[in-house]
């Protein structure tokens, strides 16, 4: 029972590496309307980071190709969906298996779903292959109530 | 990056300021290693304390450098680790193979 979102965002750009810092910057900008913790910020820019790292390099093989994100904010997620136009993923169950890859010869550690799984609280991977990837992942924000009750004491304190 | 060669130790140092990432990761690689068989060190530390992202490429950069590292015959150990790259460095379970030394101990 989700609440209707609060907040949408689209972006689209060029598959390239050096757009890897841009998109996962942006997309942790776009949450910091929820107010995460740092380490929450942190986490999700790590999961995006290898999402769109996964389009770029196995998605379109360093072709180039459109990559889009779409991400929404509810009241305390966020929902950030990832996705390529490329070449798919014949078994997904692989090559979410940690050190799993299919460029060991170019330094890849096979972690990347290993980490989106573990940094981010849902984790769903659809792909067709030759038609593309699209990766959907959620985290909660774990909004400290603290925070504003802190506020009020401080404030009924006062003289 | 920064480098520094400690001609005694024979020790090479790098200071790793970039964020790091698939992208970053390839001009990183490419000056560590020619570094490294410039120096031909005993020693190589990485230095992560200025590193304020890193995904998984750090594992496969690191992974590639101990490689490398036993290759000339050096020793590959890392150096303040941040929180975040601690985490995904411990999840990947390279620190088994991999010291983490302190600064007192790299300049003693």
């Amino acid at each position: 029972m989700k609440e209707p979102f609060d907040n949408e965002m689209n972006l689209e750009f060029l598959s390239k590496s050096a757009n890897e810092a841009f998109a996962r910057i942006t997309v942790a900008a776009f949450a910091s309307q929820l107010d995460p913790t740092i380490e929450e910020l942190a986490d999700m820019k790590t999961a995006v980071s290898e999402a769109v790292t996964n389009c770029i390099i196995h998605g379109y093989e360093n072709k180039i190709g459109i990559v889009k994100i779409h991400a929404k904010l509810y009241e305390n997620e966020i929902v950030i969906e990832i996705a390529d136009s490329g070449k798919g993923i014949a078994n997904i169950e692989m090559a979410k298996e940690p050190l799993y890859t299919t460029k060991p010869n170019l330094e890849r550690s096979g972690m990347g779903f290993t980490i989106m799984e573990s940094f981010m609280d849902y984790v769903h991977v659809e792909s067709i292959v030759d038609v593309g990837t699209k990766i959907t992942m959620s985290k909660r924000i774990k909004r400290e109530e603290m925070n504003s009750s802190t506020e009020i004491s401080q404030m009924t304190s006062m003289p | 990056m920064e480098t520094k060669f400690y001609e005694k130790d024979k020790l090479l140092l790098f200071k790793i300021t970039e964020e790091i990432d698939d992208h970053s990761v390839q001009k990183i690689r490419r000056r560590a290693d020619y570094e490294m068989e410039r120096f031909m060190p005993k020693r190589v530390v990485f230095d992560f304390d200025c590193v304020t992202f890193m995904d998984s490429a750090g594992i496969g950069f690191l992974v590639g450098r101990y490689k490398f590292a036993n290759l000339i015959g050096a020793k590959l150990e890392v150096t303040n680790l941040t929180q975040s790259v601690r985490k995904i460095f411990e999840m990947s379970g390279i620190l088994k193979l991999i010291p983490v030394t302190t600064v007192k101990e790299m300049t003693a």
